[in-house]
């Protein structure tokens, strides 16, 4: 239990800085920019204390905020995907959610990779819509959630891989 | 009562996610608007501290290219140093009392933290409140217009960068003093836009466009691009100018602060007159 706790602390601290010093100076076109500091909800256990993964939900998108002088655009997309992940979970991964025994390293790619493009995609779209917050310019909300989307979740799914345990 | 306190429980975890949904709704809008964001930004001594000591260790890959820089910014001024009237210069050196009347105060300052990618984008940079940094102070470099302070903290501040939807500069052409507002449409991050300047103004693709001397924030004549295109705006009684900025807002090292010492008493008599 106790490794767990430390294991998501250390996630925490690296992705909120690995986003805001190195990712958030890409921008690959002139403003895609990855937001992979997200992976901390995504792969946040699934047997959890719901209210206190909201809060940590929260203050994880308070931090990017901080470093970026974005208001609160990452706290509210965050909060947003904490909160309807159950749903998420269920609707890709179906009946083994149920059971509450899912690992995402044995999990087979299709539905991972169903179940990180629907919550990056959610996220990106309301992080975009708040930041912009002008509804003439929903062509522009759309474009950039679109093409961040892609570039988050290649480097998503590439870092999930890299990282996972080889189970033998 | 009970059933009160039933709903509450039962329903808690949609009222948290109500609750921070609605604190981070919150902070988005009053980023949103000017001279606001009071809470939320990055010139706090946590991440102005963590941008500080990796500025540290980057700013030594730039050195090379600051230098040079340095060495044409030095060569434009001596240039007119040398080739204006020598004496009267001359004279303005020794006499110490030009400095004690000067209206305008400048600081240099490194630049910690930049973005442009984003629709409100704002520089974190290394001087604060204790180097007498204060809300409204210009911010400009050798070559043009950066921004204005918007918010400081005891070692460092926050810039509102000219790529913010919400700035607004008092701006004017260089060959004519026929003056609109600087603001940008928070697309192109090389591109602001000069709004409300009078349809009988001449302008010509090329033009040079600098600050105007009506604000009490930038003097009269720094640098902020070249016209690309022009039209009428909505009404047909004003152009619409897209201006490519002299700065390229994606690097940027060094600034300087310029503090207006009459900002104070222009800004009085202005308040008296309403």
């Amino acid at each position: 239990m106790n490794s767990v706790v430390t294991s998501n602390i250390a996630r925490f601290i690296a992705l909120v800085l690995v986003q805001v010093l190195v990712l958030n100076n890409i921008n690959f076109l002139g403003y895609i920019n990855p937001y992979i500091y997200i992976l901390f909800i995504i792969l946040f256990p699934i047997k959890n204390n719901r209210l206190l993964f909201l809060f940590l939900s929260f203050m994880l998108g308070l931090m990017v905020d901080l470093f970026l002088d974005s208001g609160g655009v990452h706290a509210a997309a965050c909060v947003t995907i904490a909160y309807i992940r159950p749903v998420l979970l269920k609707f890709s991964f179906g009946m083994i959610y149920e059971h509450q025994t899912i690992k995402f390293s044995s999990t087979e790619l299709g539905q991972r990779l169903s179940y990180f493009s629907i919550i990056i995609f959610i996220h990106h779209l309301i992080l975009f819509s708040l930041e912009v917050f002008n509804s003439s310019k929903i062509i522009l909300v759309l474009k950039k959630s679109l093409f961040s989307s892609i570039f988050t979740l290649i480097l998503c799914l590439l870092i999930t891989i890299l990282f996972s345990k080889k189970n033998k | 009562m009970q059933q009160i306190i039933n709903f509450i429980i039962r329903n808690k975890i949609f009222l948290l996610f109500l609750l921070l949904f609605s604190i981070s709704f919150f902070l988005t809008v009053q980023s949103h608007s000017y001279h606001r964001s009071k809470f939320i930004n990055s010139a706090n001594f946590l991440s102005g501290g963590v941008y500080e000591s990796v500025n540290n260790i980057g700013s030594y890959f730039d050195l090379k290219k600051e230098n040079e820089i340095l060495l044409e910014e030095n060569r434009r001024l001596k240039s007119i140093l040398y080739n204006s009237e020598i004496d009267s210069i001359k004279e303005n050196f020794k006499d110490s009392t030009l400095l004690a009347n000067a209206s305008y105060k400048l600081t240099a300052a490194q630049v910690y933290k930049n973005s442009f990618s984003a629709t409100n984008n704002y520089l974190t940079i290394s001087k604060g409140k204790r180097n007498n940094i204060a809300q409204d102070f210009g911010v400009i470099t050798s070559k043009g217009i950066i921004g204005i302070i918007d918010n400081t903290s005891n070692k460092y501040a926050r810039v509102m960068s000219v790529l913010n939807t919400n700035i607004r500069v008092n701006a004017q052409l260089k060959k004519t003093n026929h003056f609109g507002t600087l603001s940008w449409n928070g697309q192109s991050p090389e591109l602001v836009q000069l709004l409300d300047l009078p349809k009988q103004a001449p302008v010509v693709v090329g033009d040079t466009i600098m600050t105007g001397g009506l604000s009490t924030i930038f003097p009269k004549g720094i640098p902020i691009g070249t016209v690309t295109s022009f039209k009428l705006d909505d009404t047909e009684n004003y152009l619409e100018i897209d201006v490519k900025l002299f700065n390229d807002m994606a690097n940027i090292g060094h600034v300087y602060i310029i503090e207006n010492l009459d900002s104070q008493e222009i800004s009085k008599l202005n308040s008296e007159d309403e």
